[in-house]
C-alpha cells in the first residue's frame, strides 16, 4: 500500500467534500511561522510520518501564536522517527473539541469487501476501546458495485448511540469518505479523530490514506513515487531499484533495504530470493543461522536476464554484506538458466569478492547450475549453484561455511564505469539497454556461437559476421529478450566482441557517494 | 476424483494471442487438457496451436458449445472486464493468472462472481493441476516438466505462494506420495477461492485423504481454515507449513484493520489456531512429505 501523508490525505478529503482545520504543511520553521500568521489562530503543529501515535514522543505541539510556531516547530523538523527524518510539518488551526469520533474502511479478506467501521468514541486508543465496548462500534460490508448509501451509512452510526443532527452530520462524512477512498483506489482510509467542534461543525483532524499499489497507475494525480508498502519514505537504493521494476514488466523485481547502513562487523547478507513463500521460507533458513538481512530482493515470475543481473548490482551496491544468497521455493515453473547468466554477468563486471550461494531449483536447472560453474570459476570469490533437491537449510549452512572461509570479508563497493564502445560498430537497441558488436573480432572467430546461442533467433549471419535477422525496431520492442546467451558465449568462448550494456539509471552516482562516504 | 478440473472440464483461454497466453496455451494443451477455444477481442478466425480464436467468449460459446472454465491472461488493467465477461457468457470457474490487478477490481469480480454462482482462483496464481489429468495455468512451466514433478495420488495441495505449490508437490512426489488437486490460490490480499474455500471442496472430493496447505503471515485465511475444522465443516487431516516465522511483523498503520482482524494475520496466530485443531504444523518443507506418509492410510507402519 503506498502511503499517503496527512496532509495530502486531508487535501483529497476536502476535495471530497469533507471538512478539515484550515492549514499548510511547512518545510521549514519560517514558514510555520508564515502559515500560523495567516491563520491568525492558536495553532497545532504535526509531524508528518506515517507512524500512529505522534503525540507519545512529542511529534504534535501547539502553539499560541507565530513565534511559538516558529520556536516549536524548530525542533520538530530534522526529528528522527525511526527510520523517518522529519521533513514536513503540517500547521493546522487548532479545534476546540467537543467529542471525538472514529471513521475507518479496510478491505475484509474473508467477506471480499470493503468494510467500513464507526466508533462513537474516537482519538487514540481506539483498538482498547474497541475490545473493551463493543457497542460503541459498528461495521458493514459496502456493495462495491453500487457504493455505500445514505441510510446505511445512517444505520451504521445510529447503531453507536447516535441520533438527531449529529447523525445526519457523521453519516454524510461516512459517505464522503467512502467516495474518497473509492475514487483514489484506497486499500484503507481512516479519519481519526472525526471530531465535532464547540460550534457544532464535524471536521476531519487527522486522516490516514494509503493507495493499493496495482492501481497506483491510475492515479498520477497522487505523485506516488514509489508504490510499496513501507513505513518510511523510500531509500534512494530503493527508488533506484523501483526505477527499474518501473520501465520492465518482465517479472517481478522487489527490493526492500533492512537498514541502509551495515556495521562492518555484522554478519549481513545480501538475499536474492524468488518468489514470496520461497523467499520467506530461504529468509527463515539464513535468519536461523544467526545472519541478518541486508535486504529483501524478489526476483520471480520469469524476469528476464537482464532484469536479475540489474537486481544483483543493486544488491552488490550495499558495501560490508558478507555473502550472497539467492535460494527461492527451489521448484520454479520459469527456466532458471535465466537467473543464472543474469548472475554471471554481474557477478564477473563486480569481480565478485564475497561467496555465493545461489539456489536456482526448478525448470533446467541442472543448465543453471552448469552455467554458474563454468562461468564462475574465476572470480575471485566461490559461488556454489544448487538445486530443487538442496534444501534452504542445507544451502544457508553452505553460506555460513563460505562465509567462514573467506575470513568474514565484507563486500566492497566498486564504482561503475560505462563500457567504452567504438563508434563504428554494428549496434542495436534492446527492450532495455543495448547490444553493440565489434565486427572487426568477429572475423578471429571460428564458432560463431552467438547466432547459436540466440534462442530468440534474432541474431542471423551476414558475410560471416553476426547482424539483425529482424529489424532494429522489432529489436527494441522485445524480440530480443536480452537472454544474455549470446554475450556470454562471445566473452567466454570466442573474441569479446559482444557488449551488452543494459544501465541503471542513477546506480553509478550512488555508488560514487558511497565511496566518497568512505 | 479431484477438484474443480479434470480431463473432461472443457476450456477456454482469453488472452491466447499473446506473450504468456500462447505459451500456457501450449503447455495446457500438452500436459491434456480440454482447451476447446480461445478469445482475443479483434483476432476472430485465428488459431493457436489449432484452438479457433473468436473474439468474444459469447461468440466462443456459440460456436464450440458450453465452456466450463475460462484461464485468463489478458494485461492486469483489463483483467475485470474479461472476468465479467466470461461470467456473463456463463462460465462458473475462472483462473485468473496476471498479477497486479487492482484490488477493487477483484472486489467487484468477486461479487459478480457471488450474484452468479461462479467462482475464481487468483488473480496471481501459478493455476491449477490436477495430476494426469488437466493443467491450468502455467504450474510446471512445460508438460513433461509437470508430468515428472506432480503425479495422481491421495494428497490436496493448496498454497499461497506459487512456487511453495510446486515445491510441495515435488517433494511428495519424490517421497513417491501423489497429490489429488494442487491450487496455487494467488498471492494476493483478496483472492477468489481462498484456503478455507478450497479445504471445503477437498473436503467433498473422495480422492483426497488430505491435504497440505502452505500460509504466509497476512490475511486470515489460516485462521478461518482452523475455524472450519473446529466447526466440524473439514474433517481430514491438515499439514500446515507456515512461512514468514522470522519476518518481523510490520508496523500496523490502520486501526481499523486491527479492530476487524484483531491478532489473526501474525505466524503465532496462525500456528497457534491451528495446532489447537489439531493440524499437523511442520516447521521445514522436507517434513511435509514425512508427515503425510506417516498419516497415509496405505502406510502399514
Amino acid at each position: 500500500m503506498a502511503r499517503l501523508y496527512e496532509f495530502q490525505s486531508k487535501k483529497l478529503l476536502k476535495e471530497g467534500g469533507i471538512r478539515i482545520p484550515e492549514g499548510e504543511v511547512a518545510s521549514s520553521p519560517e514558514q510555520a511561522f508564515q502559515i500560523a500568521e495567516k491563520i491568525g489562530k492558536p495553532v497545532v503543529l504535526k509531524v508528518q510520518v506515517w507512524v500512529t501515535g505522534r503525540a507519545n514522543f512529542g511529534g504534535i505541539q501547539f502553539a499560541e501564536n507565530p513565534d511559538e510556531a516558529i520556536e516549536k516547530s524548530s525542533c520538530l523538523f530534522g526529528m528522527k522517527v525511526r527510520n523517518f527524518v522529519v521533513e514536513k510539518v503540517l500547521v493546522e488551526e487548532n479545534l476546540s473539541i467537543q467529542s471525538e469520533y472514529f471513521v475507518g474502511l479496510v478491505v475484509d479478506d474473508a467477506q471480499k469487501t470493503p468494510l467500513l467501521i464507526f466508533s462513537s468514541v474516537g482519538g487514540t486508543g481506539i483498538e482498547e476501546i474497541a475490545q473493551a465496548h463493543p457497542e460503541k462500534i459498528g461495521q458493514i460490508p459496502v456493495d462495491v458495485v453500487r457504493g455505500l448509501r445514505d441510510y446505511e451509512a445512517r444505520n451504521l452510526v445510529r447503531r453507536t448511540g447516535i441520533s438527531g443532527k449529529l447523525l445526519l452530520r457523521l453519516s454524510d462524512t461516512l459517505v464522503k469518505l467512502y467516495g474518497v477512498a473509492r475514487k483514489c483506489d484506497a486499500r484503507s482510509a481512516e479519519i481519526n479523530p472525526l471530531v465535532l467542534t464547540k460550534d457544532n461543525l464535524v471536521y476531519a483532524a487527522d486522516c490516514h490514506l494509503a493507495v493499493d499499489d496495482y492501481a497506483v497507475f491510475r492515479h498520477p494525480e497522487l505523485g506516488i513515487e514509489v508504490a510499496r508498502e513501507f513505513d518510511r519514505p523510500p531509500t534512494p537504493l530503493e527508488k533506484i531499484a523501483y526505477h527499474v521494476e518501473e520501465k520492465d514488466h518482465r517479472g517481478t523485481f522487489y527490493f526492500l533495504q533492512m537498514t541502509e547502513e551495515i556495521p562492518k562487523e555484522e554478519n549481513s547478507i545480501g538475499f536474492n530470493g524468488a518468489g514470496g513463500g520461497g523467499s520467506m521460507m530461504s529468509m527463515d533458513a539464513v535468519l536461523n543461522r544467526g545472519f541478518k538481512l541486508s535486504n529483501y530482493c524478489d526476483t520471480s515470475g520469469n524476469p528476464a536476464a537482464s532484469k536479475v543481473y540489474r537486481a544483483a548490482k543493486i544488491i552488490l551496491s550495499q558495501p560490508h554484506i558478507k555473502g550472497y544468497f539467492a535460494s527461492g521455493s527451489g521448484v520454479a515453473s520459469q527456466e532458471q538458466y535465466h537467473s543464472a547468466r543474469g548472475l554471471v554477468k554481474a557477478f564477473h563486471e563486480e569481480n565478485l569478492d564475497i561467496p555465493g550461494v545461489i539456489r536456482l531449483g526448478g525448470n533446467f536447472e541442472e543448465k543453471a547450475i552448469e552455467i554458474l560453474a563454468m562461468y564462475l570459476k574465476d572470480i575471485p570469490a566461490k559461488v556454489e549453484g544448487y538445486g530443487r533437491d538442496d534444501s534452504p537449510e542445507f544451502c544457508a549452512g553452505r553460506m555460513e561455511e563460505l562465509i567462514r572461509e573467506n575470513d568474514f570479508v565484507g563486500h566492497e563497493v566498486s564504482p561503475i564505469s560505462d563500457p567504452i564502445i567504438p563508434e563504428d560498430v554494428y549496434a542495436f537497441e534492446t527492450f532495455t539497454g543495448n547490444i553493440s558488436i565489434d565486427h572487426k573480432k568477429c572475423s578471429d572467430c571460428k564458432t560463431k556461437g552467438c547466432v547459436e546461442a540466440c534462442k530468440a533467433d534474432i541474431l542471423k549471419l551476414d558475410d560471416g559476421k553476426p547482424v539483425l535477422a529482424i529489424s532494429k525496431e522489432e529489436a527494441k520492442k522485445g524480440r530480443c529478450t536480452e537472454c544474455l546467451a549470446c554475450e556470454i558465449f562471445c566473452t567466454f568462448h570466442e573474441q569479446e566482441a559482444l557488449t551488452i550494456h543494459l544501465p541503471i539509471p542513477g546506480l553509478k552516482e550512488y555508488r560514487e557517494r558511497i565511496l566518497k562516504g568512505k | 476424483m479431484s477438484i474443480l478440473v479434470d480431463e473432461e472440464s472443457r476450456v477456454l483461454v482469453q488472452g491466447i494471442t499473446g506473450r504468456e497466453g500462447m505459451v500456457r496455451t501450449r503447455l495446457m494443451k500438452d500436459y491434456g487438457t480440454n482447451v476447446i477455444a480461445g478469445v482475443t477481442p479483434g483476432k476472430g478466425g485465428e488459431n493457436v496451436y489449432g484452438i479457433p480464436v473468436y473474439d468474444s467468449v459469447e461468440e466462443a460459446w456459440e460456436r464450440q458449445g458450453p465452456v466450463d472454465i475460462s484461464v485468463i491472461f489478458v494485461p492486469a488493467a483489463l483483467v475485470k472486464d474479461a472476468a465479467l465477461e466470461a461470467m456473463d457468457a456463463g462460465i462458473k470457474l475462472l483462473v485468473i493468472v496476471p498479477d497486479r490487478v487492482p484490488i477493487f477490481d477483484v472486489l467487484e469480480i468477486s461479487q459478480a462472481a457471488k450474484e452468479r454462482g461462479a467462482s475464481f482462483v487468483g488473480p496471481n496464481t501459478l493455476g491449477l493441476v490436477s495430476p494426469g489429468k488437466a493443467v491450468l495455468g502455467m504450474i510446471g512451466g512445460r508438460a513433461e516438466r509437470a508430468r515428472e514433478w506432480f503425479r495422481p495420488g491421495h494428497v490436496g495441495v493448496s498454497s499461497r505462494s506459487g512456487g511453495m505449490t510446486s515445491a510441495i508437490s515435488y517433494y511428495l512426489t519424490e517421497a513417491g506420495v501423489g497429490q489429488s488437486t494442487i491450487i496455487h490460490v494467488g498471492g494476493d490480499a483478496v483472492v477468489g477461492l481462498s484456503h478455507p474455500e478450497v479445504m471445503e471442496l477437498f473436503e467433498q472430493d473422495e480422492q483426497t485423504e488430505m491435504v497440505a496447505m502452505f500460509g504466509e503471515i497476512g490475511t486470515t485465511q489460516e485462521e478461518r481454515v482452523a475455524d472450519l475444522i473446529e466447526k466440524g465443516k473439514f474433517t481430514k487431516p491438515l499439514i500446515a507449513f507456515i512461512g514468514g516465522k522470522a519476518a518481523k511483523s510490520g508496523t500496523r498503520f490502520s486501526h481499523a484493520g486491527a479492530i476487524v482482524e484483531g491478532s489473526r494475520g501474525s505466524y503465532e496466530s496462525k500456528v497457534r489456531r491451528l495446532i489447537k485443531v489439531g493440524a499437523h504444523v511442520v516447521d521445514a518443507i522436507s517434513d511435509i512429505p514425512k508427515v503425510a506418509k506417516k498419516l497415509s492410510k496405505g502406510d502399514t507402519q
